[in-house]
């Protein structure tokens, strides 16, 4: 059975239904998030359905690109050699 | 002391026998004493055990209490997996150094004074340090000296705080330090208290040693590493520091950091070791905040944390350990051969990543919302980002490109069964604590008010983590590792040493042969000339007079000897002759 669910995740064979239930899910999120009951609100950003989404779609987004440009522009990554 | 058992004693004198066993013995017996031991912490009643008096101080062996417990417990249980992790190991070292670091580990957790937390601290230090050497090869031996000698400095640093602390306050009992702030703030051996401690928990700037030495570990070591060190320091922290504003900060700090390197890293273990980084800054963000959620949230995020990661590293492990090769750029499609050691790594993953139903959710949400109900909302924020790049890393950029990515056709197979059991072990913990967080919350120091399955906290996390999987996907092209490795505060000690050789070597040597060149062509020749001149001078000069005068004395002593005839006439026309002598004299004297 774990193979099984594994193999899902990994063969080519199942890129089409593996990619639709992704976007189904994302889709799913993003409509419960609007039917939840949300008792208390501490910030602005909690009472708004779906920041969450937002957040974390942009959080992604910029660690990948910060990290990058740090590591590339800035010159934290190094050939492995660096310190022999 | 008969209702107490100090499990430290249980490992640490528990190792002695582990050279003599072998066999099935061995592995009975390895397994044996963790299980003691976590009997013996279940077993504890809260109090205090082994008071003494050394050189005038009180000593407190063990103090016995909420907080102490609940990292006892995941100790322990953690010693057991990490063994059952071990079992094939043929090697005995390596399970006498893994004892006597849980051991260690287990005694600074207990310690009531700052004399045996330093001991128990030490002692961790040099025990873990033996697991990145036992690798043997040149890194992980420089790793190893590296490794030793920033923890050798961080104790040289708590130790000159404990006595100045103890010098200021006349007691050496470890306690709430924080609390002292309202009159008049913390002194100097504070500090180095402070700085010695967030040494071990990896702050930045003092994390490099983790990310460093961690990587080069055995496969085994490095689930123990990964599990006791930072942990420790984060209980003492949690013991000593909270509410310490300063915490807050570095916590968040630390928990963005670790995830931003976790972008560049190629190493599979090292990419693991810095979410350590990101998620110690959890806990050291709830123990700065310093309420009683927080706090709480810092002890069950740690619990939670201890296992999840355990099984992160031991997913790496397998794979480390069946294909020989570490590095993402030469990882891919093992799915197919290790489908269980995907899942088991999964179940880590998720957990560490805080999906519903996995640790992770119960204990890291709880810090978090301590940060919000503490009206933190910039630290909210990070902390919610550093979670999305956990999932990011952990959870998706390492598994898809060590398991699935490309296909490097490496030959694999799933690893030796007691590393499957171990992985299960940790997994099923991992689950367990996310459906039933009730008998966690419950070993926590005070008394929870959090439920953390509320339909919007779920919906929450949900939104978060999946639609980072969509950014995932759509910036993959921008993921792909790279073979390269990532520029830390390590540099400054590593090629700071390298300076200092390149001082040693260069300037110092050559003034070093400058000044030998001077005087052996010049002040040498004079010196030897100046002694052969005091030489000659002394023989013919001063010893010529000495021995003259000596003869001089000799010969008229002789010649005196000549007038002692023994004829009595003789000395009577001495007497005589003397007698008108001094006459004469007397009457030209007298005239």
């Amino acid at each position: 059975m774990i193979k099984r669910v594994v193999d899902f995740f990994g063969d080519e064979q199942y890129a089409r239904p593996r990619r639709r239930l992704f976007y189904l899910v994302l889709v799913l999120i993003v409509v419960a998030d609007f039917l939840v009951f949300r008792e208390h609100a501490e910030y602005l950003w909690d009472s708004l359905p779906g920041w969450s989404a937002v957040y974390g779609f942009a959080s992604c987004v910029l660690l990948i690109f910060v990290s990058k440009f740090l590591g590339h522009r800035v010159g934290l990554m190094r050939r492995e050699d660096y310190y022999d | 002391m008969t209702d107490f058992i100090h499990p430290a004693l249980l490992f640490i004198l528990g190792a002695l026998p582990i050279p003599f066993l072998s066999g099935s013995i061995r592995k009975a017996y390895l397994l044996l004493i963790p299980a003691l031991a976590l009997l013996a912490v279940l077993a504890m009643e809260p109090g205090s055990y082994g008071e003494a008096r050394f050189i005038g101080q009180e000593i407190l062996i063990a103090k016995v209490d909420k907080l102490s417990i609940v990292f006892a417990i995941v100790f322990t249980i953690m010693a057991l997996i990490g063994m059952v992790y071990a079992l094939h190991l043929t090697d005995p070292g390596q399970h006498v150094a893994a004892f006597v670091y849980v051991g260690s580990a287990l005694g600074v957790v207990f310690a009531g004074d700052y004399l045996t937390l330093y001991l128990f601290w030490e002692g961790m230090a040099f025990a873990s340090a033996y697991l990145v050497f036992v690798q043997r090869g040149g890194p992980a031996i420089r790793a190893g000296f590296r490794y030793l000698m920033v923890h050798i400095t961080g104790g040289v640093v708590l130790l000159g705080g404990i006595i100045s602390h103890g010098l200021a306050t006349g007691s050496l009992l470890f306690g709430p330090i924080a609390e002292g702030l309202t009159n008049g703030g913390m002194g100097v051996g504070d500090y180095l208290i402070l700085i010695g401690f967030i040494l071990n928990a990896a702050v930045p700037p003092l994390n490099a040693w983790l990310t460093d030495a961690y990587p080069e570990a055995t496969v085994t070591g490095a689930v123990f590493m990964s599990a006791f060190t930072t942990k420790t320091a984060v209980y003492v922290l949690a013991r000593a520091f909270p509410g310490t504003e300063l915490l807050v900060w570095l916590g968040t700090i630390m928990a963005l950091y670790g995830v931003i390197y976790a972008v560049l890293e190629n190493d599979c273990r090292r990419l693991l070791a810095y979410h350590i980084v990101s998620q110690v800054g959890y806990m050291i963000a709830g123990i700065g905040i310093g309420t009683e959620m927080a706090v709480n949230g810092s002890a069950s995020h740690a619990f939670a944390h201890i296992l999840y990661k355990a099984l992160l590293f031991m997913g790496a492990g397998a794979v480390i350990y069946v294909t020989g090769r570490r590095k993402l750029t030469e990882l891919g499609g093992l799915y197919k051969t290790m489908p269980l050691t995907v899942a088991l790594y999964m179940v880590g993953a998720f957990a560490i990543s805080a999906f519903p139903f996995f640790s992770g959710f119960v204990t890291k949400s709880m810090v978090i919302a301590a940060a919000g109900a503490d009206h933190r909302a910039l630290v909210v924020l990070a902390l919610t980002m550093a979670s999305s790049g956990t999932f990011l890393h952990t959870g998706l950029k390492l598994p898809y490109f060590m398991f699935f990515g490309t296909d490097r056709k490496l030959e694999a197979r799933e690893p030796p069964r007691n590393m499957l059991v171990a992985m299960g072990m940790a997994a099923v913990l991992c689950i367990a604590i996310g459906v039933f967080p009730q008998p966690l919350y419950a070993l926590l120091p005070y008394p929870v008010d959090f439920e953390p399955y509320t339909g919007s906290h779920v919906m929450e996390s949900l939104g978060l983590l999946m639609f980072t999987a969509l950014g995932f996907v759509l910036f993959l092209w921008a993921l792909d590792p790279e073979n390269t490795i990532s520029l830390d505060t390590d540099w400054f000690y590593r090629k700071g040493a390298r300076a200092f050789m390149w001082l040693a070597e260069r300037p110092l040597a050559r003034y070093e042969q400058a000044v030998s060149n001077v005087s052996e062509t010049a002040a040498l020749p004079l010196l030897h000339g100046a002694a052969r001149a005091g030489l000659r001078l002394d023989l013919a000069g001063i010893d010529a007079v000495v021995n003259g005068i000596a003869h001089s004395i000799l010969n008229g002593g002789g010649r005196l000897r000549r007038l002692q005839t023994g004829v009595v006439t003789h000395y009577v026309l001495a007497m005589l002759v003397g007698l008108i002598a001094a006459t004469v004299v007397f009457v030209v004297a007298w005239r």
